[in-house]
């Protein structure tokens, strides 16, 4: 009794940390968000303002461009994910069923990410002023992709390999051309993976901040940067800094929430032999 | 339906040569099983009748063309695969029907095509699971009934019996021969098992190394076999291959002790006299003997194992072991001396440098 009641506490105070952990900087944030400035830095801290203001937040979204800066995250991130997505997932099935490129080029794909990006932003800066890409939506968008690509194909290149090639070949055999086998059996299987692979490229999308600083200024400029603006000369904007980063969380929330159904694997479970 | 036609058929993957030239021609209606150990090619032969797999060199005819560079939608045949390959996320029915689907055939046909195929396998309360909620049995037999629905010239199937408890696989294999001699239609059936290979075959091809080693119907090969491999590989209990020396007088094995042969088959072999042969018979052709009077042959029993109404006994003939399967009450006991009868009208004498049936 007594033993199971002290792993219940150690497991209750594990438990306590770890929930402290998280959620004390988010409520901080929070807290900040709808302060009145001389509350900051406030000793004893103050953990709820007496008037609760949302000065900050008007500030952080208009005058210093954070709507701007979040609906063109949103339009980035989201046509960087589905183009990483939908090419990913066509290349990995390529190289897991057909082979393509040998053994040389899957691994290929995935050293794009050994080399560190700032070693390759300048000479993309310099070639998307020559093209007029900089500073464009589509500017952005392509490169996100490429980016996000070589983890796409990896992710997909595994989930594709360890699916059972018979269904794809009953499909062949029932009637389907390649394209339909593919459409109709090997995506419809895929979905978790190809879920899990959209999360992961939107997430590294929506948190990018050095190629968006350099190869964005006025109008294509995404929300990490906007947070440039809170340091200053003067000091830091919190409170902005805590509204901005507030409103940045919605959108990952709400990406979770849709797409959590998606993620649980087992889909497969049952085609073959089980 | 439609007959199949194998010429000059040759399989590489990479370096590694698979199927080593193949000719075989399947009549129409035929129930053909391709068996052989693993490896031995037969599922790539399969496999490439079924349109997955190219043919390096050859032709292969279904109905009369030529389909080498026919896709397998086309090729208007049904597989059933060893992992049964079910769609998970469809259920029985989509499954069944997923094929007339995909060739667009109108919904109420394909309705009536489904229960009509799932009422013949015995699944039509099943029609709305998904494969996730069926047995093994269950999914095999919708596995199979994807492959009748669509009424297709040829039947494949790539050891579809492998994954199942010695059972069902028994249940599953009547099934499949009452599903032939229904329907009629050509079927070409891979497996590994003698077993399965003898009771559904018309025609059982057997395979070796890429190769076939011999095809016939199913007692042609058992009785009478071309080499020392289709010997070995038909019969349950193996047969027993011992080592001899062919003289005038008979067979003689390494203890000396003497087989006299009839006249005809002294004859008949009469040109391989004087050279080592390998004495083949099966377990069933070999009895007790009175201790006096017949020939026969002395042993010592070794190993005892019943299994109901037949016991099989191992003893040793010239140093090497031989199962004998005796009625259960002549058994005996390890340790007895007991006097065998060979019934020479059934053995075979192998020529041990080829591995070549003699007297062929």
């Amino acid at each position: 009794m007594s033993l199971i009641t002290r792993a219940n506490i150690a497991r209750t105070l594990l438990l306590g940390f770890f929930l402290l952990f998280t959620f004390v900087p988010l409520y901080w944030m929070f807290i900040t968000s709808i302060k009145p400035s001389d509350d900051y830095l406030a000793v004893p801290p103050v953990w709820f303002p007496a008037e609760p203001t949302m000065l900050h937040y008007t500030a952080a979204l208009f005058a210093y461009r954070g709507l701007d800066g979040l609906i063109n995250s949103v339009i980035i991130s989201a046509a960087a994910t589905l183009l990483s997505t939908v090419l990913g997932t066509l290349m990995a099935y390529s190289l897991a069923r057909f082979n393509t490129g040998g053994q040389h080029l899957s691994f290929w794909v995935l050293s794009q990410r050994f080399l560190p990006p700032i070693a390759i932003v300048l000479p993309i800066f310099l070639i998307y002023r020559a093209v007029g890409l900089h500073d464009t939506h589509f500017g952005l968008i392509i490169a996100y992709t490429v980016f996000t690509l070589p983890v796409t194909v990896w992710m997909m290149f595994a989930y594709f390999r360890q699916m059972p090639k018979s269904l794809e070949e009953a499909a062949l055999v029932d009637g389907c051309t390649r394209w339909q086998s593919l459409w109709r059996v090997a995506i419809p299987l895929a979905m978790p993976g190809i879920v899990a692979a959209a999360v992961f490229a939107f997430i590294a999308c929506w948190t990018e901040f050095f190629f968006a600083l350099i190869l964005t200024s006025q109008t294509a400029f995404t929300l990490p940067t906007v947070f440039r603006a809170f340091l200053g000369f003067q000091g830091a904007q919190y409170g902005e800094a805590s509204a901005l980063a507030m409103v940045s969380l919605v959108p990952s929330i709400i990406l979770g929430i849709l797409v959590q159904r998606h993620l649980v694997r087992g889909l497969t479970l049952g085609a073959v032999r089980g | 339906m439609a007959h199949v036609t194998i010429k000059g058929l040759h399989k590489h993957f990479g370096a590694v040569h698979v199927v080593k030239g193949i000719d075989l021609a399947i009549a129409d209606g035929e129930f053909t099983v391709l068996v052989g150990p693993s490896g031995c090619g037969k599922s790539t032969l399969l496999r490439t009748v079924a349109g997955l797999e190219q043919a390096s060199e050859g032709t292969i005819e279904i109905g009369g063309k030529v389909v080498n560079d026919t896709r397998p939608r086309d090729r208007d045949v049904a597989m059933v695969f060893q992992d049964y390959a079910l769609y998970p996320h469809m259920t029985v029915a989509q499954n069944i029907g997923f094929g007339l689907r995909a060739r667009n055939f109108p919904r109420p046909e394909i309705e009536t095509r489904v229960k009509r195929a799932a009422k013949m396998l015995n699944i039509d309360q099943l029609l709305d699971r998904l494969p996730r909620q069926l047995s093994g049995g269950q999914r095999q037999r919708v596995a199979i009934g994807r492959a009748i629905v669509r009424n297709p010239q040829i039947f494949l199937f790539d050891e579809p019996l492998s994954n199942l408890d010695a059972q069902l696989r028994d249940e599953m294999r009547s099934e499949i021969k009452r599903l032939h001699q229904e329907l009629g239609a050509t079927m070409i059936y891979v497996t590994h098992d003698q077993i399965e290979a003898m009771t559904l075959a018309d025609r059982i091809v057997l395979m070796n190394a890429g190769q076939i080693e011999q095809s016939g119907t199913p007692l042609e090969l058992y009785e009478k076999p071309r080499t020392r491999f289709v010997a070995g590989f038909l019969g349950s209990p193996k047969i027993n291959f011992i080592k001899a020396r062919l003289e005038n007088a008979g067979i003689v094995f390494a203890d000396g002790q003497t087989l006299k042969l009839p006249a005809v088959d002294a004859q008949r072999y009469a040109a391989h006299a004087g050279k080592p042969v390998i004495f083949g018979i099966r377990p069933q052709h070999i009895d007790r003997a009175p201790m006096t009077g017949s020939p026969h042959i002395k042993s010592t029993v070794d190993l005892v194992q019943p299994t109901g109404a037949r016991t099989y006994v191992t003893f040793t003939i010239g140093g090497e072991p031989v199962m004998a399967e005796l009625d259960a009450h002549d058994a005996g006991k390890p340790g007895d001396e007991i006097a065998i009868a060979l019934d020479l009208a059934h053995f075979l004498l192998i020529a041990p440098e080829n591995g070549n049936v003699l007297g062929r």
